[in-house]
């Protein structure tokens, strides 16, 4: 056949493409568990991180099984809690923050998972996601049980510059969130800013942005923002329900004060008295003693002074 | 029709030259955008050539199994599809058995396709010669980017960051901020700095190997 006629480029351009489009989907199907696989991996290991957990990874001899057995020691629950706060049974896992994000404010789940941590405290890991300067960003921010402290986060992002946005997700950057407050005193929201200007020790809402990644501190700032007021119903109920209870253990703490107070009041109103009694007792005795058999020597050094006056 | 060996002196020219004296980035000036862009840290850089270097050897090899019955006037067309392929293919392997390193490359593997290099050598030696030397040809020229890559990437990398392959080089007490008298150069991060670092390469190879382009 003549390798120029228009025959021929149909014949072989289609041939082409259906012999390329079939090796690529063969190699999609094939490929496809071990890529989920890694993608779930790459999630719990995330949610890991943000707890101080799975750092021996490195060291494992399987990396996913590694993460697999920490996931299961350490997650120990998650829910899903409505736009008002409320909490609900769920598969936190499964929830794709980036459809959520689509959906209407009233309407999104917003996933949280429960960390109980070696020394039986809970964390409370919330996921978040937004944009950086190139593409989108995310990460996992761990919260202490008062639902105000930062206790560790983690980021990781799809394209942003090497050496500049990129360095949200070094351990550099991630460990200045650490013992932050996203609460003021008063308590208002404050979420964490990314600021200028190096040195943030001593300003409980600010970590130092990125040179040269202005942007991406920006956007990650946003992020804080934005997943994180979306949960403020649940963290003002779940302080609330804190409060009440250290309100209620304070009370208890109280009233076991007050009890404890009054029981040592009676003690030394019963010690008085029974000392009030003694020496009525004890007096009596003596005056009796001095009018039948004299001084006893105990009662010499008593007497002296009365001695010593009728001396003079 | 007479048997060459395999490594035959003039296969491995193909294989030295690209390293050298027709250095596709320094001496044909291809590839040059990517080199830019993941040039800032070292490992990037190190995954990305050898994610090239599979690319360009594995398509040479396969357009000049079909160098014979590709109709010329779609040639280019079939060499992006079959290119498209490969990039396709190692992006899909990275991200099922080396999920690290694929998230590092992110963009810069699909990116492989627009890469200079890769349709050059094609059109220009795998539509000419036989498949063994079409590949030993993109094992070459695969190198012969990723040595300037990997020459481009320590300077940014050490002068950027103060760092190689993510470990510290310069120590950290050495720095302002820690009381010391050294600074990062934030301009060195960026890619103009690229161009100019690059720029200085090939101004110093061409000044050594009197001026290769005209040869």
């Amino acid at each position: 056949m003549n390798k120029d006629s228009n025959q021929y480029i149909y014949l072989y351009s289609i041939a082409l493409v259906v012999a390329v489009a079939a090796v690529l989907s063969v190699v999609a199907t094939l490929l496809k568990p071990f890529q989920q696989k890694n993608v779930e991996v790459e999630k719990k290991q995330s949610i890991l991180l943000s707890v101080h957990k799975a750092a021996g990874v490195k060291k494992a001899k399987s990396k996913a099984q590694h993460i697999e057995d920490e996931y299961a020691k350490y997650i120990t629950g998650s829910y899903i809690v409505s736009s008002l706060g409320a909490t609900q049974e769920g598969d936190a896992f499964a929830v794709n923050l980036e459809e959520e994000a689509a959906k209407p404010a009233a309407s999104r789940k917003l996933p949280v998972f429960i960390c109980s941590d070696d020394d039986s405290t809970l964390k409370y890991v919330i996921p978040v996601r937004g944009t950086g300067l190139w593409g989108p960003i995310w990460g996992y921010v761990a919260l202490h049980d008062d639902f105000s402290t930062i206790y560790g986060v983690v980021f990781d992002h799809q394209g942003e510059t090497p050496g500049l946005g990129a360095e949200i997700s070094t351990p550099e950057f991630q460990r200045q969130f650490a013992g932050k407050q996203i609460f003021d005193a008063t308590p208002m929201f404050t979420s964490v800013k990314v600021v200028k200007g190096g040195n943030t020790r001593g300003r409980p809402h600010e970590v130092d942005a990125i040179s040269g990644g202005t942007i991406t501190s920006q956007g990650l700032e946003k992020m804080l923002l934005d997943n994180l007021s979306a949960y403020l119903p649940f963290f003002k109920e779940q302080q609330r329900m804190q409060g009440a209870k250290q309100r209620q253990r304070e009370r208890e703490k109280k009233e076991k004060e007050e009890e404890e107070e009054r029981a040592l009041l009676q003690a030394k109103q019963d010690e008085a008295a029974r000392i009030a009694r003694w020496a009525a007792a004890a007096s009596a005795a003596q005056a009796l003693q001095k009018d039948t058999t004299g001084a006893a020597p105990a009662e010499k050094e008593e007497s002296k002074p009365v001695e010593q006056a009728e001396n003079l | 029709m007479e048997k060459e060996p395999f490594f035959s002196a003039k296969n491995l020219k193909l294989l030295t030259e690209p390293l050298g004296r027709s250095n596709p980035v320094t001496v044909l000036v291809l590839g040059v955008c990517s080199a830019l862009a993941v040039t800032v840290k070292l490992e990037p850089a190190v995954a990305m050539a050898v994610a090239v270097t599979a690319v360009i050897a594995v398509s040479s090899f396969i357009m000049s199994l079909l160098r014979s019955t590709i109709p010329n006037r779609i040639r280019i067309i079939v060499q992006l599809v079959i290119v498209s392929l490969m990039v396709i293919l190692v992006d899909q392997v990275l991200r099922a058995f080396a999920y690290d390193v694929s998230k590092q490359l992110s963009v810069f593997v699909g990116l492989i396709i627009t890469n200079c290099i890769v349709m050059g050598r094609i059109e220009a030696f795998a539509l000419g010669n036989k498949p063994w030397p079409s590949l030993i040809d993109g094992i070459g020229n695969g190198l012969g980017y990723g040595m300037i890559l990997v020459a481009v990437s320590c300077c940014r990398e050490l002068l950027g960051s103060g760092t190689l392959w993510g470990y510290r080089v310069i120590p950290s007490s050495f720095y302002i901020a820690n009381g010391g008298v050294y600074e990062n150069n934030g301009l060195v991060i960026l890619p103009p700095m690229a161009l100019i670092l690059l720029g200085i390469i090939i101004w110093v190879q061409r000044s050594r190997s009197k001026n290769p382009a005209k040869r």
